[in-house]
């Protein structure tokens, strides 16, 4: 293979999405992409949009509205020998195939004592921000980390989502894709111009003495907000992008925490039995002594979302708590 | 697109004959001893008996080749014998032993096996039709010619999963052969009390999938439907759907106290069991004797009781390796 091309240039989550997805079906013959719209249509958020004009409607395929029926399709085309990238639109909609999730893709190998892997590849869109409401703004990957035999990623970055997918494909077992659906118009600098990313190590974006802001997908952007307005304030804050939420990196998180001895998490789902609830336990069990100050977090507000554009924002992380409440653990008093 | 053909049996002769009743033969032995081995808590967890049932499996997966493809329900015991499980690997499995066809993961509703392409084994009624379409799917992307032989029972023409199915099925014209094992109730639930139109081949039909109905309790009449079907599908005609008409005998699982049904319906079933229909055709014609029936049903019974052996000498699974099979032990594994 010859070495990736190296570059740096600016490009949006989309079409880094899209990219990812090219080089994928020109590199394998067995990928091919499943899902409500992905065809004429150009996809829901537009990222296959002229893959079927390159590829072909067998491996641009457009299904009916049947989620429980093309994801277990999905993964019968896996067990089959095919390398399928299912899109599910959004994870409000995945609702409808978690069954074929749960119940097939992540128990097959295991129930088979090891003999039927499942190397699927299910994409959706989670988060809310664009005034949905409340059956079209759930954040709820921490459903999937719950489920051993999954793996799930949240890439935030645009070379994430370059990067992503052909390791999730190139993965013998079922990869959970999750992109915020207010990342696809964001722009970043790519540069790892075709090389595939790991999807099991967290990523320190900047580092930091004073206290560490945990987090994943688009909140990722609101941490580094709120890192740049506690400079101001005289505090070094650390942040922490987790990548992926199953296979958690524990390591790099307490290790983080371990050093600046002060955690905010911040979880773009509900705080009652969230992700957030696991990072805060993980770091009461491995880091207590290290705590300097309770562990924060920052979540959804617990109501439905509503569709009001104040009363939406006013549910969903912000830049100000995450500053406030990293603000309250180092210097309370201030 | 629906038809009721009058099917006829073949012309058979001595040979198949006896070997289609030894298959069926063999797995009533093994489902009678796995309801003994219940009763002395040697299998325990859910047990669904395919006693009475016996025809479709055995008409059906006798009319596949080795490498279709075939996905049960959790009542498969039947049909992991069938499509070439030895009855040793399926009764360790039931013991939950390592040697077991699943290595003791699965149990009674999760038999499997790669080698045999028999894909589960599955315990979420209605779950396995998807699957079956994507396997099915597979082999047509691929351009290989196989069969996807996926089983389902008359409760799960309910799901929204079935429809679904149905539909994908149809529009992309895969190779899935679907095997509706309708005996009347779902779990226990009567036929007329959970379908609004109890033909459950129309459902089918109204895809735009040709199906008919077939008697499920007699093997030739399976067998010669599926011939059938199986050769539309082979020659790229898409998918085909058979509804078999049949009884199960037993309760639904070891806990069923059968309040739903009357004795004298299971008894007049009875008079109808697979067994006993396709010996008495065999007598008739005289392509069997007494001796033989005896000597067929010594065969089935030896089988099992070395299972059985082979079961009980069987090894558990160290506790230490729990946690294994949750994600590919190779980075490489193929599916």
């Amino acid at each position: 293979m010859t070495p990736p091309e190296q570059s740096s240039k600016t490009v949006t989550y989309r079409e880094a999405l899209r990219e990812a997805h090219k080089e994928a079906l020109q590199r394998d013959d067995r990928v091919f992409l499943m899902g409500e719209d992905v065809g004429y249509y150009g996809g829901t958020f537009a990222v296959s949009k002229g893959l079927i004009e390159e590829f072909g409607e067998e491996r641009i395929r457009d299904t009916p509205l049947s989620e429980s029926g093309f994801v277990g399709a999905g993964i019968g085309t896996a067990l089959g020998g095919m390398r399928p990238i299912i899109e599910v639109m959004t994870v409000n909609f995945s609702m409808l195939a978690m069954d074929q999730v749960l119940n097939t893709a992540a128990t097959l190998l295991h129930m088979s004592g090891g003999q039927f892997n499942v190397p699927i590849v299910i994409r959706m869109a989670t988060g809310a921000g664009r005034q949905l409401g409340a059956q079209h703004s759930l954040s709820l990957e921490n459903w999937y980390a719950h489920i051993p035999g999954l793996k799930v990623v949240t890439p935030a970055t645009v070379d994430d989502a370059r990067g992503m997918l052909w390791t999730a494909l190139e993965d013998p077992d079922p990869v959970v894709i999750v992109e915020h659906a207010g990342l696809y118009n964001r722009e970043g600098e790519l540069t790892v111009d075709g090389e595939s990313v790991d999807i099991d190590r967290a990523r320190v974006h900047r580092s930091g003495e004073d206290v560490s802001l945990i987090t994943y997908g688009i909140n990722l952007f609101k941490c580094l907000d709120a890192a740049d307005a506690l400079k101001e304030r005289g505090i070094d804050a650390e942040v922490v992008d987790l990548r992926a939420l199953r296979p958690l990196d524990r390591e790099t998180f307490v290790d983080s925490v371990r050093k600046t001895g002060r955690a905010v998490i911040v979880d773009d789902g509900w705080k009652t039995g969230g992700i957030g609830a696991e990072l805060g336990m993980t770091l009461v069990e491995e880091a207590f002594y290290s705590l300097d100050a309770p562990i924060a977090r920052v979540c959804r507000a617990e109501v439905p979302m509503p569709y009001a554009a104040h009363m939406e924002q006013a549910a969903l992380p912000q830049v100000e708590q995450i500053v406030d409440s990293a603000q309250m653990l180092v210097k309370p008093n201030v | 697109m629906s038809d009721k053909p009058a099917v006829r049996m073949e012309k058979i002769d001595r040979e198949r004959g006896h070997h289609l009743l030894h298959q069926m033969l063999r797995i009533r032995r093994m489902e009678e001893r796995c309801a003994d081995l219940y009763a002395q808590t040697k299998i325990r967890g859910f047990l669904h008996l395919y006693i009475g049932e016996e025809a479709v499996a055995v008409g059906v997966i006798d009319a596949l080749d080795d490498d279709d493809a075939v996905l049960g329900t959790y009542r498969e015991h039947g049909h992991a014998l069938m499509k070439g499980l030895s009855a040793k690997e399926i009764m360790a499995e039931m013991y939950g032993k390592v040697e077991g066809c699943s290595r003791g993961r699965g149990g009674s509703m999760h038999l499997f096996s790669k080698e045999r392409r028999f894909f589960g084994g599955h315990a979420i009624v209605g779950a396995g039709i998807p699957p079956t379409v994507g396997l099915a799917l597979a082999d047509k992307m691929q351009g290989r010619d196989r069969v996807t032989a996926g089983f389902m029972g008359d409760g799960s023409v309910a799901e929204g999963e079935f429809h679904e199915s149905m539909n994908l099925a149809a529009l992309w014209k895969v190779p899935a052969l679907f095997c509706c094992e309708n005996n009347f109730y779902a779990m226990g639930t009567a036929l007329d009390r959970h379908q609004s139109q109890p033909d459950l081949h129309l459902k089918a039909a109204s895809y735009g999938i040709p199906s008919m109905q077939v008697d499920g309790m007699d093997v030739l009449a399976v067998n010669h439907a599926t011939r059938r079907a199986v050769e539309a599908i082979r020659n790229g005609e898409g998918p085909y759907f058979i509804e078999f008409l049949t009884y199960r005998f037993r309760a639904h699982s070891m806990f069923d106290p059968e309040l739903y049904r009357d004795k004298s319906e299971v008894e007049k079933w009875k008079e109808r069991d697979p067994i006993k229909n396709l010996s008495t055709y065999l007598r008739k014609r005289d392509l069997l004797t007494d001796d033989e029936y005896d000597e067929l049903d010594k065969r089935a019974r030896d089988e099992i009781e070395e299972a059985v052996k082979f079961a009980e000498e069987g090894n558990w699974e160290p506790v230490e390796e729990l946690e294994r099979f949750v994600y590919s032990e190779r980075p490489d594994q193929e599916s």
